[in-house]
């Protein structure tokens, strides 16, 4: 039997499917992936239920394929979202979002005294927490926690 | 990236800071000898910091080296808009080690990777002054003969003192149990007692700068209360003075004690105490100096 998730959208011959989106972060990703910008269809669908998360967002972009570190973006709010590689109504690919060890650049330093945010330079940051996320500035060795965390 | 520079004590191992400590009571014994001779040692102060840089710049002169550098910002081109990147790319050209001090937090960071040239972190904003907290160190193990089972009280602006923070950071190494004594506003931030609990440091906290404290102390290690870091200035009317350390505190403390503050000191150590052969601040920023010639001379390989 198909996946509930999959029987509450519509399905999709071609593109990418971004499952297990936190719904309160859903409209954040269409953001953060220019999803609005974009002239393919786009379903998006938010609340749904979930066994693994209560409720959650799901996003189909149709002809849309993304990049390693377009994906890395998202993992930052959605660290549990996986992306789902359509193609001809097939999953080919399943990805599961992780964040990397380290993070460079997409995140502003919350500290205005940090060089970062005053030399024409990519910020860097250690993940060091994981659940809740946060953040260490590799340069000004300041933490940063979940809300903190604002993207370039 | 240069592999070689001293950027937060972090870096350091507790071998390495062992080492430091080795080398400075070496250069402690013989404070002049020429192993710097021919090299060219750049201290860019882009902010103003005299003692820091006079103990630096010592430093290197006591060895037989030069100093070349700048000690305010606007006497240097970042007044005209270069980026730090370009000025150590530079300085790098015409110096064997950069000692940088830079208001901005994670410069010193930063500049270890656009050169291959040592830096010395010699304080970056509100973040790290390694030297600081080796000369520390430097000046409790010589004054207690060793860095562990003491009983070491802070005191003061706990909150936003880096230097009792780095101590802290360092003192992983070297099991011993901490007093915090501060007023509430000022107290040490929830993370450092995290890094407490993780590295197995055990602390005590109080508002109340008491007798019974000072009397169990072997290092009591004195701060500013600064007026400019309370939100309530009430609160500050009411603490200014709770944090003072005069001399007839000190009248059942033990043989052994310490007493060390990073300087400047305003109040928050008496005048009366400077007579006390207990005081030791003084010695303690000489002690600069050797751990100093220490990093530098690490750094080149030269020791």
């Amino acid at each position: 039997m198909a996946d509930k998730s999959e029987m509450q959208v519509k399905a999709l011959k071609n593109g990418t499917v971004i499952d297990h989106i936190p719904s309160d972060k859903l409209f954040k990703v269409v953001s953060i992936l220019k999803l609005d910008k974009i002239d393919s269809e786009v379903t998006i669908g938010n609340n749904l239920s979930s066994r693994l998360m209560g409720r959650k967002g799901i996003i189909k972009i149709a002809d849309r394929y993304f990049e390693e570190d377009e994906i890395n973006r998202i993992a930052l709010i959605a660290p549990k979202a996986k992306i789902n590689t359509i193609r001809d109504y097939e999953v080919v690919e399943k990805k599961v979002i992780e964040l990397p060890e380290e993070i460079s650049g997409l995140v502003r330093c919350v500290n205005p005294k940090c060089i970062t945010n005053n030399e024409p330079m990519e910020p860097c940051y250690r993940v060091v927490g994981r659940s809740p996320l946060t953040l260490k500035c590799r340069y000004c060795e300041h933490t940063m926690s979940q809300e903190e965390i604002k993207l370039l | 990236m240069s592999a070689k520079s001293l950027v937060s004590i972090s870096d350091y191992s507790k071998e390495q800071i062992l080492r430091i400590l080795e080398l400075a009571a070496g250069f402690e014994a013989c404070p002049n000898q020429r192993i710097l001779e021919g090299k060219v040692a750049a201290t860019l102060f882009f902010e103003p910091s005299t003692r820091t840089r006079l103990s630096f710049e010592t430093a290197v002169n006591r060895l037989g080296g030069k100093v070349i550098g700048f000690s305010d910002a606007a006497t240097s081109s970042s007044t005209k808009g270069e980026t730090l990147k370009d000025t150590i790319k530079m300085v790098s050209n015409y110096a064997d080690i950069i000692i940088m001090r830079h208001y901005l937090e994670g410069a010193a960071r930063y500049a270890s990777q656009v050169t291959d040239v040592p830096i010395v972190n010699a304080g970056d904003g509100a973040n790290q002054h390694p030297s600081q907290t080796l000369l520390d160190l430097y000046s409790i193990h010589k004054t207690q003969g060793r860095l562990e089972g003491l009983n070491i009280v802070l005191v003061g602006d706990l909150k936003y003192g880096r230097t009792v923070h780095s101590l802290l950071m360092a003192m992983k190494h070297f099991p011993s149990t901490f007093y915090f004594v501060a007023p509430e506003e000022l107290a040490m931030p929830s993370e450092y007692k995290q890094f407490c609990r993780d590295n197995g440091i055990d602390w005590h906290e109080t508002t109340v700068f008491s007798q019974e404290i000072i009397n169990q102390a072997d290092i009591i290690y004195m701060t500013r209360v600064q007026k400019e870091r309370f939100t309530d200035l009430v609160e500050y009317e009411r603490v200014k003075n709770a944090f003072i350390l005069r001399n007839n505190m000190l009248d059942n403390s033990r043989d052994n004690l310490r007493i060390l503050h990073p300087l400047p000191r305003v109040n928050e150590i008496a005048q009366d105490v400077d007579d006390n052969p207990k005081a030791y601040y003084f010695q303690q920023a000489r002690n600069g100096l050797y751990v100093r010639q220490a990093i530098i001379s690490s750094l080149l390989d030269l020791v």
